[in-house]
């Protein structure tokens, strides 16, 4: 089903009785060329391009509750592309373009939103660090403006510039960042997957993986036995879960974050807003409500919610950036599972089981990788070759040592 | 979350520094044969389970003490808690022959 002016008008007129649900709810089939594990953005996404752009239909997406249940319905819907390391940063670049064009190749209302991110600077360090980044975004493509204290109070005058400890002394800005509608997204994939002839499967959870020789023959589900020539697992938080099923130890922790958002206000934002020293960030939804977070609560959870300190430490956090926010309420709050990788970069790769492939470590990173790491996935499955962007995101990459560390920070994955 | 410190009583978590899996007193001998493969496994691989889970946290904002914490990662509850310095004198204790030869 195509949206359009005209089919909103003639249902308008005719009582919006020709609507039908975006995709079907198929019985499993006994066997696909290839079925990904996780209905959420990555594994939709990954469907969508399977289908659309390697012209593999037979495929199956199994998703243990309902489509965008899990991090893509839990996050704070920011798209950018500044990275520093070349590992990543073509990546993200990728994903950024793929953003750009999102709702013409679904015909899905995503709501992008280039309104731009500012990366505040408060050290003479700090400036050489992000120009720095900026000279390696404009490498890749991406664009970056070093702005003045200057520039950053004429845009977002609302700042406390002359806070004690962090003052204001610039920004880092890239102007095609913003945001998107997380479940727009989820759904665009969905319909625009389901048409090319995907097999959407809720409600089904994976149990187990049935391997023989070394190769995966297919995976058992809590709605019986499906044979795969290829499996992809996309399942974020529950990365390391799933793939002990099949034997396998990850280089990753399982963190819990947590997000925000204040009662609706008049239009304050202009863009993305990030307050690096204070651990806060922020911005402002199209229905008005401020979407703010800041760290992980920092030990291993499964949990979906985090703990009272940490809600007061990105209030605190706020208060600081912008005094403003403490006349807002607070209207509700939510906690996703991120799974931390040991570097803090994520994994598109082969395993050593044959036909079983991996997508996960996004951290706290992985709306925005949505559109490039269904691409890139669907690329590795199709033709057992990683998309160029990818080679450094190796699942081997931690006992080769080359790790993709954008902070610097070692093998410790709450602190990425 | 509350961390019912052996010594100190129950404490807040917020005194507290997470490390990770209490796996990490277990620290690979460097010049043993397959040493890189083992401090790999130690430096990068973890469970991360979902459930009962033993971890280092670091009492550092009271007696400095490292402790070894049981807590569920599901539901946050936390089971106790041990001193990370008996459990690894508990270890040694019960461990192989070649590093008790080494504590003669």
């Amino acid at each position: 089903m195509r949206f359009s002016g005209f089919r909103v008008f003639k249902e308008a007129v005719t009582g919006h009785k020709g609507w039908k649900p975006l995709w079907r709810t198929p019985d499993p089939q006994p066997e696909y060329d290839i079925i990904i594990v996780g209905g959420g953005g990555h594994g939709l996404s990954t469907a969508y391009h399977l289908a659309a752009k390697f012209g593999v239909t037979r495929v199956a997406v199994l998703e243990k509750g309902w489509l965008g249940s899990g991090n893509i319905g839990r996050n704070t819907t920011i798209i950018r592309s500044n990275y520093l390391l070349p590992g990543n940063e073509h990546f993200y670049e990728l994903s950024m373009k793929l953003w750009e064009n999102l709702e013409q190749e679904t015909n899905f209302n995503s709501m992008v939103s280039q309104r731009g991110i500012i990366n505040l600077i408060h050290t003479d360090g700090q400036r050489d660090a992000y120009r720095r980044r900026g000279n390696a975004m404009m490498l890749a493509g991406a664009g970056a403006q070093l702005l003045s204290r200057d520039e950053v109070r004429e845009m977002v005058p609302f700042l406390n510039f002359d806070n004690a400890r962090f003052p204001i002394k610039g920004g880092l800005m890239q102007t095609r960042a913003g945001t998107a509608r997380h479940d727009g997204v989820v759904w665009g994939y969905a319909r625009g997957a389901d048409m090319r002839g995907v097999d959407i499967i809720q409600n089904c959870e994976v149990t187990g993986f049935r391997i023989e020789n070394g190769k995966v023959l297919g995976v058992e589900t809590s709605r019986g036995y499906i044979g795969a020539k290829k499996v992809g697992v996309a399942v974020a938080g529950s990365s390391s879960r799933v793939m002990a099923q099949a034997g396998m130890r990850l280089p990753m922790e399982s963190h819990v974050l947590q997000a925000f958002v204040s009662e609706g206000l008049k239009p304050t934002i202009p863009g993305v807003i990030t307050f690096g020293a204070g651990h806060f960030y922020i911005s402002q939804s199209d229905k008005g409500g401020l979407v703010f977070g800041g760290d992980l609560d920092g030990y291993n959870s499964y949990a979906q919610r985090g703990n009272l300190p940490v809600i007061e430490d990105v209030a605190e956090g706020g208060m600081a950036l912008m005094p403003m926010i403490g006349r807002a309420r607070l209207l509700r709050m939510w906690g996703g599972i991120m799974d931390m990788t040991m570097d803090g970069s994520p994994i598109i790769d082969k395993t050593d089981i044959d036909g079983l492939y991996f997508n996960g470590g996004w951290c706290y990173g992985g709306f925005k990788a949505t559109p490039a790491s269904g691409f890139c996935f669907a690329h590795l499955l199709a033709k057992d070759e990683p998309h160029e962007v990818t080679r450094q995101m190796r699942l081997d990459r931690f006992a080769r040592g080359y790790l993709l560390d954008e902070n610097g920070r070692g093998a410790q994955p709450n602190l990425h | 979350m509350l961390i019912p410190h052996p010594l100190l009583g129950p404490r807040d978590a917020q005194e507290f520094t997470y490390l990770g899996d209490a796996m990490m007193i277990d620290r690979p001998d460097g010049l043993a044969e397959g040493a890189e493969a083992a401090f790999c496994d130690y430096v990068f691989q973890r469970d991360n389970p979902a459930g009962l889970h033993r971890e280092l946290w670091f009492h550092e904002q009271g007696d400095r003490s490292w402790l070894v914490v049981t807590r569920n990662t599901v539901t946050h509850e936390i089971l106790g808690a041990e001193l990370a310095r008996d459990v690894a004198l508990a270890r040694r204790a019960t461990d192989t022959p070649a590093d008790q030869g080494d504590a003669q």
